[in-house]
């Protein structure tokens, strides 16, 4: 215990430091009172593209920020315009959002929640990010959609399947143009029927986790109200690699389907497993055996290489769509980079656009305005053909793809050919049946 | 003071004086210059700070002190934030029984793992702690998602029980609030260029972990601590002489792992949200990383070595190629672009890799981690009577 010597004059001293340090708050704090979390009050504006930069999903996170450096500069004024140009609504300018020049930060989700919502945080805290988005993985979308909720941003996800994104997990403040894993199912299942038969028995091989849930119960209520039999679903680890012994009982169960609700390297290391097992080679109940991949991507056709060759999947949006949108897209991506864009970064450019297009048309880049401004939108021009955002759960409704693996490819690129464009009302479902609550929009401050 | 000695009262009250002034330390630089990116002063990661300052501090207690390494505690820092994000989906979002809760579940946890883990030393306790967070991770990722929400984690929803909790107002959504102080509650200071964020959740985070500090000088002072110190200085003499080591090993694995709980708990508290991630091994390497670069066994350097680690991925990892090019737009082209590419693989998604140079550095040039750095330089300056200080708040004995 250190002894204090009480002095009048060294109490005088004291109490006049403390004094002026107490009162220096209220002399220096600029008591700015903002209308909503981060309202952006200089010439430019900061959005917060949060993409996984490592981790299994880093091809996916390199092609989003690709896709949102392209869409700033469109939005800047910069470049051909992309589908600016194609888009149904015409508010957008091509000087930035609102006449502020668009600048954007970046941060690494490692496809972990944790770490997603840490850097999501330092964008809204740190930079004055105003809008969030991008992401590879429906566990962190539904993390840092809640993340925005609370903050009071708007959320716009990126790549993101699942159902729970915009089912049970849902927020007002959140946004989802990419379809899920329902929408896989609804759009699956006829093509399946007119190509295999009503009768077929499934064997499903599952990843262990929220995504392979959803679509599993997704494919499997669609192909079992054709007629369809599930014989087995079987769970598989998310770290497997080597799926032999998943694949070997498919054939004792005397099933003739296998369906693959795997993604990424999973779907990669299985498809090929399968494969090589000679299964579509063989002859059960006197049919020829088939498998089935619920949710496609170019990058993962990539890594199966020969092994997709017939397999039917189903996809959000392909480069070789010959409408008007895709064609400007592809032409100003590949122009850029030198190669078509992925659906990831489809997805994430269309988003940019459809945030920056909605905080135009509200007038302000409050949540609540332009929530309210996304809700029930309609556009086109967007590479999907007509495309409605829901109000009740904040789900782009759209066209869905059902893709094959192409026999003959050209490219590296060329790998999935489109086997058919369901239409929108085959997969529109009621906002109602997976539960969860939008709750009202937060603009936060 | 307290108990202390004056060495370690100097010491608690400098680690007070920084975490009370950390939003201002950290934010050295003006709002709009082109330093800006440096700053590391907003509420998200100076929690962080905080919250891996407890963690740290509690596992320097088992491997600093008995020189037990365990690579699971990132299981009981997963166990902790599931227990918090239960008492506040169903009890309260007051965040006290959430940080009670967690130290508790933690407890009980370490207790039932190194009840088991202790039976062994050196590397196979190791590899048996790294078995049971693995354990821990897969089962809460997948065969207990209906209790842990699975990959996608556990946030506090709008329909919730909570107990305690009034109904929410209209278009609310539930926030941790401590006794009405919501955790993300900010005063945000302006002076000059400059604005200071002061946020009640990381004052909040500060003050236990100013408390976990103190608990953890006191154990080292203890004889309970001495008693840990032979442990691992040599176990087998311990037990010749008839001392049985064993209670004292568990004593301090519950221990740590209830401080790992505690930091679980806060961060729930600070951000609602748990997923199984935090109970991956890497989670719990991060932390045996962080003992070592800021110093094993010394009082403050697990602190230190959080710091670091923490700023090093919430900063290092921000930058990207545009903002190096608007450092180094002053050069001429070619030569910005050959800097640039240079710079390049040890920024954004590269920060592992200039976390590892570093790792290496320290453990090559400085093996007692940063406080032997510090000392080395309060040594060069002359400052003899601040070496010593150290010394002794420090005792830097090098990791084994």
């Amino acid at each position: 215990m250190s002894k204090t010597n009480l002095t009048r004059r060294g109490m005088l001293k004291t109490s006049a430091v403390a004094g002026s340090g107490l009162a220096l708050p209220t002399i220096f704090t600029a008591q700015s009172a903002a209308a909503f979390t981060n309202e952006p009050t200089g010439s430019s504006v900061t959005l917060g593209f949060n993409v996984p930069q490592t981790g299994p999903y880093a091809d996916e996170g390199a092609d989003e920020l690709r896709a949102y450096e392209l869409a700033v500069e469109h939005l800047n004024g910069g470049g051909d315009g992309g589908m600016m140009n194609t888009f149904s609504s015409k508010a957008l300018q091509g000087n930035g959002i609102l006449g502020k020049k668009v600048e954007y930060v970046t941060g690494d989700t490692q496809t972990k929640s944790d770490a997603a919502r840490a850097s999501a945080r330092s964008m809204i805290e740190k930079d004055g990010a105003v809008m969030i988005t991008g992401g590879s993985s429906s566990g962190v979308a539904v993390a840092v959609q809640a993340l925005c909720q609370e903050a009071g941003v708007i959320f716009m996800a990126g790549l993101t399947h699942s159902n729970d994104t915009t089912g049970k997990d849902k927020k007002a403040n959140g946004f989802r143009h990419f379809f899920n894993s329902y929408m896989s199912g609804a759009a699956l299942a006829p093509i399946l029927g007119d190509n295999y038969g009503k009768d077929r028995r499934a064997y499903h091989l599952t990843a262990d986790y929220n995504w392979g849930y959803t679509t599993e119960e997704a494919v499997r209520t669609s192909t079992e109200a054709m007629g369809w039999e599930t014989v087995a679903a079987v769970k598989t680890p998310l770290t497997q690699t080597d799926f032999s012994s998943y694949i070997a009982p498919v054939l004792q169960s005397g099933a003739d389907v296998l369906v693959l609700n795997h993604y990424g390297g999973n779907m990669v290391n299985s498809l090929t497993n399968a494969v090589q097992f000679g299964l579509r080679d063989k002859q059960v109940n006197g049919k020829n055996f088939e498998i089935i991949v619920p949710l496609y991507s170019r990058l993962m056709a990539k890594g199966a290489g020969a092994n997709v060759k017939g397999i039917f999947g189903s996809t959000n949006w392909h480069w070789s769509l010959q409408d008007e949108g895709s064609k400007a897209f592809v032409q100003s991506f590949g122009t850029k980079y030198g190669f078509p864009p992925s659906q990831a970064a489809h997805t994430c450019y269309v988003q940019a656009l459809l945030y920056a297009d909605a905080v135009e048309r509200a007038g302000s880049f409050n949540p609540c305005a332009v929530a309210e401004a996304l809700e029930d939108f309609e556009f086109d021009g967007m590479g999907n053909g007509k495309t409605l955002y829901r109000a009740e759960d904040h789900q782009c409704f759209k066209d869905v793809l059902v893709v094959k693996g192409k026999e003959n490819p050209t490219s590296e690129f060329d790998l999935l050919e489109i086997v058919e464009v369901t239409p929108t009302s085959q997969v529109t479902y009621d906002a109602s049946i997976f539960g969860g609550e939008l709750g009202s929009c937060n603009p936060g401050a | 003071m307290f108990g202390l000695n004056t060495k370690d009262t100097r010491l608690l009250i400098l680690v007070a004086i920084l975490v009370v002034l950390a939003p201002f330390i950290l934010n050295p630089f003006p709002e709009n210059s082109a330093m800006a990116q440096f700053n590391a002063g907003y509420p998200d990661l100076m929690q962080r700070f905080v919250i891996f300052g407890i963690f740290a501090i509690g596992f320097n207690i088992l491997f600093g002190l008995t020189g037990y390494l365990s690579f699971g505690h990132a299981a009981f820092l997963g166990v902790g934030s599931y227990a918090a994000i239960w008492m506040m989906k169903l009890l309260t979002m007051n965040v006290v029984p959430a940080i009670i809760l967690s130290v508790v579940f933690a407890g009980l946890f370490s207790l039932l793992v190194g009840w088991i883990s202790l039976r062994r030393s050196g590397i196979y306790f190791s590899i048996l702690t790294l078995a049971f967070a693995q354990m821990s991770y897969s089962l809460a990722y997948s065969v207990l998602t209906p209790i842990t929400g699975g990959e996608t984690g556990l946030q506090p929803k709008l329909n919730d029980p909570r107990i305690l909790d009034g109904a929410l107002a209209e278009g609310a959504t539930p926030k941790a609030n401590l006794f009405g102080l919501e955790m993300g509650a900010s005063y945000e200071l302006g002076i000059g260029g400059w604005l200071f964020t002061l946020n009640a959740g990381y004052y909040i985070a500060g003050v236990l972990m100013l408390a976990s500090f103190y608990l953890a000088i006191r154990i080292f002072r203890s004889p309970f601590g001495m008693m840990l110190r032979a442990v691992k200085s040599n176990q087998q003499r311990m037990n010749y002489t008839g001392l049985n080591s064993k209670p004292y090993t568990l004593a301090a694995f519950v221990i740590s792992g209830m401080y790992a709980g505690l930091a679980g708990g806060l961060m729930v508290a600070m951000d609602t949200q748990a997923g199984p991630e935090r109970m991956f091994w890497t989670v719990g390497g991060e932390v045996v990383l962080m003992t070592i670069l800021g110093g094993a066994g010394t009082l403050i350097g697990p602190v230190l070595g959080a710091g670091m680690i923490k700023y090093m991925e919430n900063i290092i990892s921000k930058i990207n190629s545009k903002i190096l090019h608007e450092w180094f737009a002053f050069m001429p082209d070619g030569v910005e672009d050959f800097i640039v590419n240079i710079l390049y693989p040890f920024i954004g998604k590269g920060w592992h890799l200039t976390l590892g140079l570093i790792f290496m550095a320290v453990v090559i040039f400085l093996p007692g981690g940063l406080v032997e750095g510090g000392q080395r330089i309060a040594r060069l300056f002359g400052r003899g009577k601040k070496a010593s200080e150290k010394d002794a708040s420090g005792k830097t004995t090098p990791a084994e």
